[in-house]
């Protein structure tokens, strides 16, 4: 899968007002990083790409994935992946419970807890899919949410200053670990971020938005 | 845009919150110009309107609904403000919060009861008094029960709407920045109770009007507390619409409608003379504000206390005194404990109890479950907020009796008789406004961000909503099923005029005994009443526990 995400004029308006306009090339198998500060419409683009611009706003432009304008369909047939800074693991699931509702339905059910089990440990998390979410560690469930996204096989992977409320050491392990896989996977995947070292250790093209 | 599922359900609940009552006034309107169904030829307008003015006692009849229905709202909003002004914020408070669900559920008749054997000339109080203090031997000769002044049915109106107030009240807080706010005013020295009123209050109250002309209005039509509580010589004019309603002689269903609309502008000019007083207030507000004077506002917390346990003691200790009724064989004033026991009641009744009960319940449940699909439904949809949120209250603010009487008119007109289904339909017009009031807050609460996830792992709406939103959502949907089988309960006028009599519930049952005056009765009928409006609630408290007992996450908060 060697698609890219295309941002084509992609542009957010208020009324009559644009609030921000970009046209970028995410390529598969890099992380393309987004800066700018607080207020400059980072947040705005990643909802027009999944497709859940707030009420008030509106987008316009074509955001291109293997060549399909994407822009037209509803957020959950984009196949689009994102990560936050929180979690954000359901708190009602557990942890295999989790990963499992980002799997494609169909497949027998041993199969499909196959999957959730080789996922839990691929990132040293063997044993755990019977466990509540809210008794595991911050790194743990970060490795869970990195994981229930990954099983959901997104075309692309949006990542929303997902090492926010990491602190420093947990913080690379993390980074390192989300870029690796992204890559591995071949995904293109947009960064958006307002620390210098997450773009440096993403390695790929940073734009700027003013 | 295709129409989904959820908007289907969004344009049903509007129809549903909207229809009735307008269908009601129109008929009422009809009926008011001598239009009756079933009548062969009109009654002259002129000839209806005759009639009622001159009805004997219709004019103290009127103006006794418009002053206690004043009162009762005046003091009910009064004593919340005082109780949050004097004890919000505390930790007791947060405690006691959680009482706060039971004393609504409880349905007005019941709590009626439950006052009238504690204040009667023989009641509980009385007989605690004598022949000690006061010297009674016999019960007094009193008429404390149906005072023409209507106190004692301005007393049972209070007890219900004080802690509806109050719970609209807390659930405001957040919104009004209330904490922010009082450490605020706190550091500026002004005490607690004056803090709170100056600063915070009118955030509240701005929040809460409509609830608040929904106390207004409900106090002013009452059926149910007038019935039991209410003077009889003259009565409440809901009274004597509902009796002209219920009259076998159809002409006077002209006078009914005709009645209604006196009500309802009865109803109006109060609303308005309250707007005026709003402007009053805050007007003398912001002078007092601007003056800059502190106080310690000691005075509010004790009243504050004594208020809410005032209110407390009449509403448990009224459930205490039909309890020991309803098990009581002789019991001669002035003793204040039964002489001795006896089940004769439970025995006679118990069948009949259980028959109507389950019958009360499942109509009940019935109800809330198409109430609770519609609720969601239109929460999915969320599209056009506002309208949903000025038809929540039509039904709440517009009187039911002076809709029900121009509605009971049209279902006989569509041929849709009475019965289950009828009052299935009816109960449904007021508990679908109270499960959208309980559920739109913890649904918007939902982080966007959950959604969003959702719908990037591919998940179509209605599975992020099976899967998802439907359980994340499973303790405040328990509440708010609870609350809407209690609405379901309490209902007196709706279940009687569209019941046509076929339909007995636990609440008509209960009332159509009270005329009777059999305390033990009384006893056991408003004791499974409450008990049938309070059981959801132990469930509702216990389910979300049991469910969620692996789960932290959904346990707290």
């Amino acid at each position: 899968m060697a698609e890219s995400l295309i941002l084509k004029t992609l542009t957010i308006s208020a009324g009559a007002t644009p609030i921000v306009s970009v046209s970028l090339t995410a390529a598969a198998g890099e992380i393309t990083t987004l800066m700018g500060p607080s207020g400059s419409g980072k947040s705005s683009i990643l909802a027009a790409i999944t497709g859940t611009v707030p009420d008030g706003l509106f987008a316009t432009g074509e955001i291109l994935l293997g060549g399909q304008n994407i822009a037209t369909f509803p957020g959950w047939k984009r196949h689009i992946g994102i990560l936050y800074q929180d979690d954000l693991l359901f708190p009602h699931l557990s942890v295999g419970g989790n990963l499992a509702l980002g799997l494609a339905p169909g497949g027998r059910r041993t199969e499909r807890q196959g999957r959730v089990k080789r996922a839990l440990s691929e990132v040293g998390l063997e044993g755990l899919a019977a466990r509540d979410p809210a008794t595991l560690s911050g790194g743990q469930k970060a490795r869970v949410a990195l994981m229930r996204v990954l099983l959901s096989e997104p075309r692309a992977l949006l990542l929303d200053e997902p090492f926010g409320t990491l602190d420093s050491e947990l913080r690379s392990q993390i980074r390192s670990l989300v870029f690796n896989h992204a890559k591995a996977r071949g995904l293109p995947t947009l960064l958006v971020t307002h620390d210098p070292q997450d773009a440096e250790a993403a390695g790929g093209p940073v734009i700027r938005l003013r | 845009m295709t129409l989904s599922p959820s908007h289907l359900f969004f344009w049903l609940t509007v129809l549903i919150l909207g229809g009735p009552v307008l269908a009601g006034l129109t008929g009422v309107v009809a009926g008011a110009m001598g239009h009756v169904p079933g009548l062969q030829n009109a009654i002259p307008a002129g000839d209806v309107w005759g009639a009622v003015w001159s009805w004997p006692g219709i004019g103290r009849s009127v103006t006794l609904s418009f002053w206690t229905g004043l009162l009762a709202a005046l003091i009910s909003l009064a004593s919340a403000t005082l109780i949050m002004a004097g004890w919000s914020g505390t930790l007791s408070f947060a405690r006691a919060r959680h009482w706060l669900a039971p004393f609504l559920a409880v349905p007005h008749a019941a709590a009626a009861f439950g006052i009238a054997v504690l204040i009667a000339p023989s009641g509980w109080i009385a007989r605690a008094l004598s022949p000690w203090l006061s010297g009674w031997e016999r019960p007094p000769d009193l008429l404390i029960l149906g005072d023409p002044l209507g106190l004692a049915m301005v007393l049972g109106l209070i007890v219900k709407e004080l802690p509806f107030l109050l719970l609209m009240m807390i659930a405001a807080l957040p919104q009004a920045k209330a904490a922010t706010s009082m450490a605020l005013v706190t550091a500026l020295g002004y005490g607690c109770a004056r803090g709170w009123l100056l600063a915070v209050f009118p955030g509240i109250y701005r929040q809460i009007r409509l609830p608040v002309y929904a106390v207004l209005a409900y106090s002013m039509s009452a059926v149910d507390a007038a019935l039991i509580l209410g003077p009889t010589t003259p009565p409440p004019i809901a009274i004597v619409i509902l009796r002209w309603a219920a009259d076998p002689d159809l002409s006077l269903r002209a006078l009914a409608s005709a009645g209604a609309l006196v009500q309802l502008g009865l109803v109006l000019v109060a609303l308005v003379l309250w707007r005026l007083g709003e402007i009053a207030v805050a007007q003398l507000g912001r002078s007092l504000a601007e003056s800059g004077q502190r106080g310690s506002g000691r005075a509010a917390e004790i009243a504050a206390a004594t208020l809410a346990a005032t209110s407390g003691i009449f509403l448990f200790g009224g459930f205490a005194v039909l309890a020991l009724w309803s098990v009581a064989g002789a019991w001669h004033f002035p003793a204040f404990l039964p002489e001795t026991l006896s089940f004769r009641v439970w025995a006679s009744h118990g069948a009949a109890l259980v028959e109507t009960g389950a019958a009360t319940l499942l109509l009940a449940f019935a109800v809330v479950a198409l109430a609770l699909a519609l609720a969601l439904g239109s929460l999915e949809a969320k599209p056009h907020r506002c309208l949903l949120t000025a038809l929540v209250y039509l039904p709440l603010i517009v009187p039911q009796v002076t809709f029900l009487p121009g509605l009971q008119a049209a279902s006989l007109k569509i041929g849709l008789g009475s019965g289950a289904l009828p009052v299935g339909l009816m109960h449904l017009v007021f508990v679908l406004p109270y499960l959208l009031l309980v559920l739109a807050d913890p649904f918007n609460a939902l982080d966007p961000r959950y959604r969003t996830i959702a719908a990037g792992l591919g998940l179509s709406p209605a599975r992020q909503f099976w899967r998802l939103r439907l359980p994340l959502l499973l303790t405040p949907i328990a509440g708010a099923v609870a609350v809407g089988m209690a609405v379901s309960i309490g209902q007196y006028l709706p279940t009687l005029l569209a019941g046509g009599g076929r339909l007995p519930t636990l609440t008509t049952e209960a009332l159509a005994l009270a005329a009777g005056g059999d305390r033990r009765v009384i006893g056991a009928y408003g004791l499974a009443q409450a008990a049938a409006a309070l059981a959801p609630f132990a469930l509702a408290l216990a389910l979300p526990r049991r469910v969620w007992r692996n789960r932290q996450g959904m346990l707290h908060g």
